[in-house]
This record gives structure tokens, sequence and C-alpha cells, in this order.
């Protein structure tokens, strides 16, 4: 654990993670956007161009980005908040809220970058109806409803309680959000994984996976410097409601000595 | 369990009496709830064509939008003089209070769905096709709404900014439901063929959830 009193969010080893998370992302970045080729494939009958084009790059960072958002954040601050709820220690619960918070940027860029790739290739800013966009912009809202519930001000345990219920709401929500839209409009965009049929040493398949990779270590660097932020929120409210208290004894010590 | 009934009725008859003396559904809720369908009228420009189609939605949009309010008014008849605390020390238990509320609130949306049916039929020129749909449907996602709302009503209860917060979180959990139930009513208003029962099976499927998930959480929340 860091020195909890030094007042920093940082630690060696989170520095060490956070310097190899930056080399990660430059190196991703020239990969997707240099080095990999623009997806260009020929018409089998007309012979024309065809394909994504430059517009695939934005792949190699939302595939990452919609893995951990909409899923993964999700699910780490669900299982925080039953851990919050079983064992009551604010540990869960500042884990619960770190791990929300990031997954919130997460979904909202998701939903922002996707708008833009689909733009070209698929013509529309926004697809009514489309399964993955839709439970992402709704699990997005109850995210922001999580967050603006953490933003009140509140009693401590009453705040921690509420939260884990409304991450749980959310979690158990997800499912059922996914189906109402897959029959409310059962169509999609999207399209089904590809991986599979992508070769291991394929440049494509290479630069996806260390997507995923550089952007696992982004969430993980992320959540722990809010974690340890939100820990530091904790004590220091912790040390001011004590130096008052301490504050009001010596005063009224004082009265006291006063009278006598 | 009679002892759980029986509190969960004493709760529930609690909340309508005060309802019917206070008369805040009929003075307030229900013309709220009308004027948010004259509203519509307004916005699509008076084309009852045009209203009759998305009627369904409507309906709901304004079912949803009068839920918050009646929300609002019964958490603020437990949180007035801690009303809540005196409950507790009356020895019932979480769950039969949940019950109990989300009860009360059942029927006020009940109550309020067939008014507005009426609004619907009268402004709109909508026409119930399918009856048996239409009133199963209706009671499902009633239920559905009304266990939902008790639940996230207590979350937001005690709290300053409850009024805003409320809407922020309620809202994007009853998605499904605004989805569902327009699907169900379009089907028992004949204004598309969708399958009614199958959309009325996952609202049930997403109620039992909620009744469930509601009642351990209120626990959860009422220890406070």
């Amino acid at each position: 654990m860091f020195k909890q009193n030094q007042g920093v969010t940082s630690s060696p080893k989170s520095r060490l993670l956070g310097f190899t998370t930056l080399l990660g992302l430059v190196t991703l970045f020239v990969f997707a956007f240099f080095l990999t080729d623009p997806d260009v494939r020929l018409h089998p009958t007309t012979g024309e161009e065809i394909g994504q084009f430059d517009a695939v790059r934005l792949l190699y960072l939302h595939v990452p980005m919609a893995i951990i958002g909409p899923y993964l954040a999700p699910l780490v601050g669900a299982v925080a908040s039953i851990g919050y709820l079983v064992k009551r220690t604010p540990w869960w619960d500042v884990t619960a809220h770190a791990a929300i918070e990031v997954g919130a940027i997460f979904c909202g860029l998701v939903l922002v970058q996707g708008s833009i790739w689909g733009r070209p290739v698929w013509n529309t800013w926004w697809e009514w109806g489309d399964v993955r966009i839709m439970t992402t912009l709704i699990l997005f809202l109850m995210l922001l409803g999580y967050l603006a519930l953490r933003r009140v001000v509140a009693d401590e345990h009453k705040q921690a309680r509420r939260s884990a219920i409304v991450a749980l709401v959310a979690a158990v929500n997800l499912p059922i959000i996914n189906r109402s839209v897959e029959w409310w409009e059962s169509r999609t965009l999207h399209q089904k994984s590809t991986l599979s049929e992508l070769k291991i040493e394929d440049l494509t398949f290479f630069t996806l996976m260390m997507g995923i990779v550089v952007f696992l270590m982004l969430f993980t660097w992320l959540v722990l410097h809010r974690f340890r932020l939100g820990w530091l929120e904790k004590e220091s409210l912790k040390q001011e409601s004590l130096t008052a208290l301490e504050e009001r004894r010596a005063e009224a010590a004082i009265n006291e000595e006063g009278r006598s | 369990m009679n002892q759980f009934m029986h509190d969960l009725l004493l709760v529930a008859k609690k909340d309508l009496r005060i309802e019917i003396r206070s008369r805040v559904i009929i003075n307030q809720v229900v013309p709220f709830a009308l004027l948010v369908l004259v509203l519509f009228g307004f916005a699509l420009d008076a084309d009852q064509k045009t209203l009759r189609v998305f009627s369904p939605g409507l309906f709901w949009v304004a079912v949803l939008l009068s839920l918050l309010l009646a929300i609002q008014r019964s958490v603020s008849l437990e949180t007035a003089n801690d009303s809540l605390t005196g409950l507790k020390l009356a020895g019932l238990s979480p769950a039969a209070i949940f019950f109990g509320k989300s009860i009360a609130i059942f029927t006020q949306i009940v109550f309020l769905e067939l008014l507005l049916t009426g609004g619907i039929i009268i402004f709109y020129g909508s026409v119930i096709e399918d009856p048996a749909l239409w009133v199963v449907a209706g009671l499902v996602t009633a239920l559905a709404v009304s266990v939902t709302g008790t639940l996230y009503g207590a979350l937001a209860s005690g709290l300053e900014v409850r009024e805003t917060l409320l809407p922020i979180l309620l809202l994007p959990v009853l998605a499904p439901v605004l989805i569902g139930a327009t699907k169900a009513y379009s089907g028992a208003l004949g204004e598309t063929i969708s399958n009614g029962w199958q959309w009325t099976g996952l609202l049930s499927l997403f109620a039992l959830i909620a009744a469930t998930l509601g009642s351990l959480a209120y626990g959860v929340l009422v220890e406070e």
C-alpha cells in the first residue's frame, strides 16, 4: 500500500506503470495511425475500391475502450459494491467509486469516438436501435446518475450504502436493457467478432491486442490513482473532523478554567 | 407470513388514506399527466393521425413523468416528521414497508393509467383493439415502475437535492420498461403488429427482479 500520510497519489510502482502505459500509448498510436494498412478491398464484381479506408484506424482505440467502459469497469464497480455491502469497509466503497468514475469516462469516449467513426463508415452519426450503442448510452446515463449521487454531501456510510445499491441495480439491469433493445429494433450495424478470422502474425491483430493491453494498463493506472485520491479525501475529512473536535474540547477546557 | 401481509396492508392503507384525504394525486398529479398529453398534442402539430401512431409512447412517457411526482410525494410522507423511524420503531419489517408503499403507488399509477387511457381515446383518437393485452401489460408495467420507483425514492430520500437526483437515477433504469410497455401498447392499440405478450413477459421479469432486489435493498437503506 502507498504511504497515505504523504498526501500524494503516486508510488514508485505506480509511476513505473504510468510510464510504461505512456510508452505503450505512443507505440499504439504509431502502429494504429502509421504502420498498419488502411482497410481497402476491391469489390468482387465492379473492381471498385471499398472498405473503411483510414477510418479503420480508430477501431484500434475503439475496441479496447468498448471492452473497458461498458463491460469491465461496471463489473469491477458491481463486485466492489457487493464487497462493500458484505464487508462495510471504505476500501470497497472507494474502489467501486474509482472504477465507475473511470468507466463513465471510457463509456463517454466510446460513444463520442464511435460516433465520429460511424459518420464515414456507416454514413450516420447515430443509429437508433443498435443494441450496443443504446445499451452503452443507457449504461452511461446510469453511471452519470451514480456519480451525481456520489457528489451529494451526505453521511459517509449512508452515501456508500446508497451508491452500492445503485451500482448493483445498474449491473443487474444491463442484460435486460440489452435484451429489450435487441427486441425493440432487431438490427445492428455492429459487425460480429472477426478476430478469429485474422492470423496471429497479422499486424492488424497484433495492434488490436496491443491496444487492449495498453488500455487495460491505462484503466488500472487511472483507477489506482482515483482510488488513492478517494482514500486521501476520506482521510482528510476524518482529520478535519478530529481537529475540529480537538479545538472544541480545548475551548471547553479554557471555559472551565475561566469559571473555576 | 400473516403478520407480513398485515404490516404490508397497513402501510399501503396508510399511504392511500393520506392520498385520499390530501388529494394530491387528484389535484396535482392527474392534471399534470393530462397537461403532458395536451403538450404532446401541441408539439406534434395537433395531427390526430400522427398522435394516434405515437400514442403508446406518449402515454407511457406521461405515466413516467407523473410517477416521479407520485414517488416524491410518497417519500415526503416518510421524511416529514421522520415518520419512517416511527414505522421501524413500530416493529414493521423493511420488506413490508417496501411492498406496502409500492402497492400504494401501484394503486395510484393504475388509477392514472385509466384516466390517461381516457385521455388518449378522446384527444388522440386511439382505439383499444386487444383489451386483455391492454389490461395485463398496464398492470405489469404499473407494478414494475412502482417497485423500482419506491426503491429509488428511498435512495434519494433525505438528501437536499432529492427532486433533481430522483429523475437522473430512476429514468435510465426504467428505459427497458418504457421500451417494453410502448411495444406492448402498440400491439394492444393496434398501431403496429408487435409481439405484445412477449414484451409483457419481459416486463414481468423486470418487475420480479426489481421487487426482489428492492425488498432486499430497502432493508439496507432503512437501517440508517
